[in-house]
């Protein structure tokens, strides 16, 4: 980290404790979402406590709307936007290795290079492998005889493995810090609770009425954003759902690809498909909406590059399966893994990773909420 | 709509607030137990030692008990009391946000009625002739323009933020009030109405006066600023002496006449000092107190003479009879020689670290308004009534609350004159 981005850090942490000062003072906003009741377990607020808190954050903008300190009055509390400043920097305190914690800042080069890497390397290697055929030959639609199948399981399992690895280590380095920060309950009540809310996404909600992100004053709060990410979400699982599957016909059934448009197999990646396009298109139509008082303009390469790469994944995955009996098929399947590729490497050093922490922060949350009482009187 | 305020500062104080006291029978979805309507008026005249015009405040009461619905309609959300107001969960229903999200919600219902609000348009003076309103005088955009209408509702709030007024109706300790509330309660309609001969209610020195943390800003500093350590140690004056028995109930239900106590004192300040003990027995304050391992070093911290405050606290100590302290209950631990003595949570104050908060009063919002009939009318020195003028909010609370105060009442009036006001103005207007 270069000196400067230091001293950003450490403004950060040291205008999310001043606001949290004010807030716990305040208590209005308790009905929105976790953040203001795990607030309210505290009374200082630390780094960990407000990693912790930050990444409880689900950016929903409520709180900011309803703050009678919000900006112009001179408390200036602005929750969401320094929350999301403190959550960067978290990203960035867990990564492994430490060297590549710079990806977060610097994601559209990240991005840019590891799209262009991944397409070259399979474009460059359909171009080797170029048998039978060619180029230009649908192979009748089998993936294997461009790529063979032992060569995919290789590249994907090691960049996946790499990146299970990767976020392991975070999510290790943040459950260090969640038990080291201030808390009312002890460190072996329900260690494994799964929360329901990281699935259903209940502090999207404001407390019920939907998210403000576009809100400004006068639109009223929507349940959009929810829905976009859960098609995002859940398109995701699905994609992952019909990879395992496929996994599964291959190696114990002996089912070998390509497989039928009726296989469940390929049912499941187009549904996936199909939520990974309207997900993340969604997102990002809605980001441009999104109020600039509750964003750090510095991410918006690091919101907007997860979603692309996301749609991207998707979109060349339905061409395709659309196309896969056509000559264009090699070169869309070369792009297809180039894309898929970079979004595996990418995947501890981008967006993705907010889920991990996101979902760390609520099982904490529900644990200390199962336990003792509030550190104040009455 | 008129605005004085710009749209980030909308909804005078209402934005501030954070709950509605209201009546109800049974536990209902967000309030605990029963809250009689009976009840309410016996918290209601005991509070304004029966400075109350009965007629308006039962209809307050009554209202209060049926106009969530409404509210709901109108977009506002509500939640159970907050942490650390569990004392409030029979009597208030809190809103999801607290007062500027109601606000917000009230606007975005307005605006999708059709209703236009004019931001910065200040009403300055209003036209009556022959016992009828005929027109406002707007300040706005530097100019000021006459707007003629059929109907008006008067809702300027009360005269708190008009420092010079503060000063009049309380001398020269107004200056070291701060104002809880809005910026734009300046009471310019409220003096050109009284300058007209319409009817006062209420005295210009009550009002809502709570005892806040010294540090606070001029303006708008709301709920965080409150001091919630008083009961839990001493609080003495710029002369190092205490003056009022910190420990005579619990602290929610005289925390709105310590503003009082503390505008009595030299300075208009005072200081509330804890030790160790009360860590985190108290609702977190906005601002770090001052903190000092001896008394003497804290005095010197707080600009108090330590020889004379570490007198106070030696004395204080050694009135302090043995109990069995409790701060959920109205326990035993009373300090009895002591001038005054403390009543109840008296215990010594000898564990380092000592912490200190500077204590200023901090207005609210004040009572002085005009006086009003069951249809929100305004009335004019006759008794008479103005046929198509009407008042609601802050503006006439005093017609209810002729001094002390109940949490979440003025949102009770608010609501329902409001309503009554807004419908009876609809209805002048449509007659002929």
């Amino acid at each position: 980290m270069s000196r400067i981005e230091e001293l950003v850090a450490s403004a950060a942490a040291t205008e999310g404790a001043r606001i949290m000062q004010i807030c716990n003072a305040c208590r209005y906003c308790e009905g929105y979402c976790a953040v203001f009741p795990a607030m309210e377990r505290r009374l200082d607020f630390d780094a960990n406590s407000l990693a912790y808190l930050a990444n409880l954050c689900h950016h929903c903008g409520a709180c900011f709307y309803a703050c009678q300190y919000a900006p112009p009055h001179e408390f200036a509390v602005n929750v969401p936007k320094t929350f999301a400043q403190i959550r960067l920097q978290s990203y960035e305190d867990y990564a492994w290795p430490r060297a590549f914690a710079v990806a977060y800042r610097r994601q559209g080069a990240v991005l840019a290079g590891s799209l262009a890497a991944g397409i070259s390397i399979f474009l460059l290697l359909a171009l080797a492998l170029a048998g039978r055929g060619g180029l230009f030959a649908s192979h009748g639609a089998s993936f294997y005889a461009v790529f063979p199948h032992g060569l995919m399981v290789s590249v994907f399992g090691a960049a996946f493995l790499f990146a299970i690895v990767a976020m392991s280590v975070g999510a290790a380095r943040f459950r260090r810090a969640l038990d080291r920060g201030q808390t009312t309950c002890s460190a072996d009540e329900n260690k494994w609770s799964v929360p329901g809310s990281a699935f259903s996404l209940a502090n999207l909600e404001g407390g019920g009425e939907g998210c403000y992100v576009r809100a400004g004053f006068d639109h009223p709060p929507e349940k959009l954003r929810r829905w976009f990410h859960h098609f995002t979400f859940y398109g995701f699982l699905l994609c992952f759902a019909s990879t395992s599957l496929a996994t599964v016909y291959h190696y114990a059934l002996d089912l070998r690809a390509p497989y039928e448009w009726t296989s469940p197999v390929v049912i499941l990646g187009t549904l996936g498909g199909v939520g990974l396009v309207a997900g993340p298109a969604g997102l990002l139509w809605l980001k441009r909406r999104h109020d600039p008082q509750l964003l750090d303009p510095s991410q918006a390469p690091l919101d907007a590059g997860f979603s692309w790469l996301l749609l991207l994944t998707s979109a060349t995955g339905l061409a395709l399966l659309a196309l896969r009996e056509t000559a264009a098929m090699p070169i869309l399947l070369a792009v297809h893994l180039g894309v898929v590729l970079a979004l595996f490497l990418t995947l501890p050093y981008g967006k993705f990773v907010h889920g991990i922490y996101r979902y760390l922060a609520l099982a904490h949350h529900e644990r200390e909420a199962g336990s003792s009482a509030l550190p104040e009187g009455e | 709509m008129l605005e004085a305020s710009p749209k980030a500062w909308r909804g005078g104080n209402s934005q501030h607030t954070r709950n509605l006291r209201c009546a109800h029978d049974a536990p209902e979805d967000v309030l605990t137990e029963a809250y009689p309507e009976s009840e309410y008026w016996d918290d209601l005249l005991r509070v304004t030692a029966g400075r109350t015009n009965e007629t308006l405040a039962r209809m307050a009461l009554r209202a209060s008990a049926r106009v969530r619905p409404w509210m709901k309609r109108h977009g506002v959300h509500f939640q159970p009391s907050l942490g650390g107001t569990l004392h409030l969960s029979r009597t208030n229903a809190f809103f999801l946000g607290g007062g500027k999200a109601l606000v917000n919600a009230y606007y975005r219902s307005a605006a999708a009625l059709g209703v236009e609000v004019l931001y910065d348009a200040e009403a300055v003076d209003l036209e009556i002739d022959a016992d009828r309103f005929r027109a406002a005088i707007v300040k706005r955009g530097g100019k000021t323009e006459r707007i003629a209408a059929k109907a008006m509702v008067a809702a300027a709030g009360g005269f708190e933020s008009n420092l010079d007024w503060l000063r009049e109706a309380w001398g020269p300790r107004a200056d070291n009030f701060v104002v809880r509330g809005t910026a734009f309660n300046k009471g310019v309609l409220l003096k050109a109405m009284l300058d007209k001969g319409l009817a006062s209610v209420g005295d210009a020195i009550q009002g809502h006066a709570v005892a806040v943390d010294g540090r606070s800003p001029k303006f708008d500093g709301g709920i965080v600023t409150r001091l919630d350590s008083v009961p839990l140690g001493i609080v003495v004056n710029r002369e190092a002496k205490r003056f009022y028995d910190e420990g005579e109930d619990f602290w929610p239900k005289r925390y709105a006449v310590w503003g009082r106590f503390v505008a009595e004192q030299p300075g208009q300040v005072a200081y509330s000092i804890v030790d160790a003990k009360a860590a985190g027995r108290f609702m977190p304050p906005v601002f770090d107190g001052q903190v000092a391992d001896t008394i003497e070093a804290l005095a010197g911290k707080l600009g108090l003479d330590p020889g004379a405050l570490a007198q106070t606290v030696a004395e204080f100590n050694a009135a302090v009879r043995p109990g069995t302290f409790d701060h959920t209950r109205l326990d035993d631990c009373r300090a009895e020689g002591s001038k005054p003595p403390k009543t109840h949570w008296a215990q010594r104050l000898d564990s380092p670290p000592f912490v200190g908060y500077p204590l200023r009063p901090g207005i609210t919002f004040t009572y002085l308004g005009l006086e009003v009939d069951e249809r929100a009318r305004v009335k004019d020195s006759r008794g008479a009534t103005v046929a198509n003028l009407f008042c609601a909010g802050e503006m006439m609370a005093g017609n209810v609350l002729g001094q002390g105060y109940l949490a979440g009442i003025g949102m009770t009036i608010g609501t329902v004159f409001g309503r009554i006001a807004g419908a009876e103005a609809a209805r002048a207007a449509q007659s002929p």
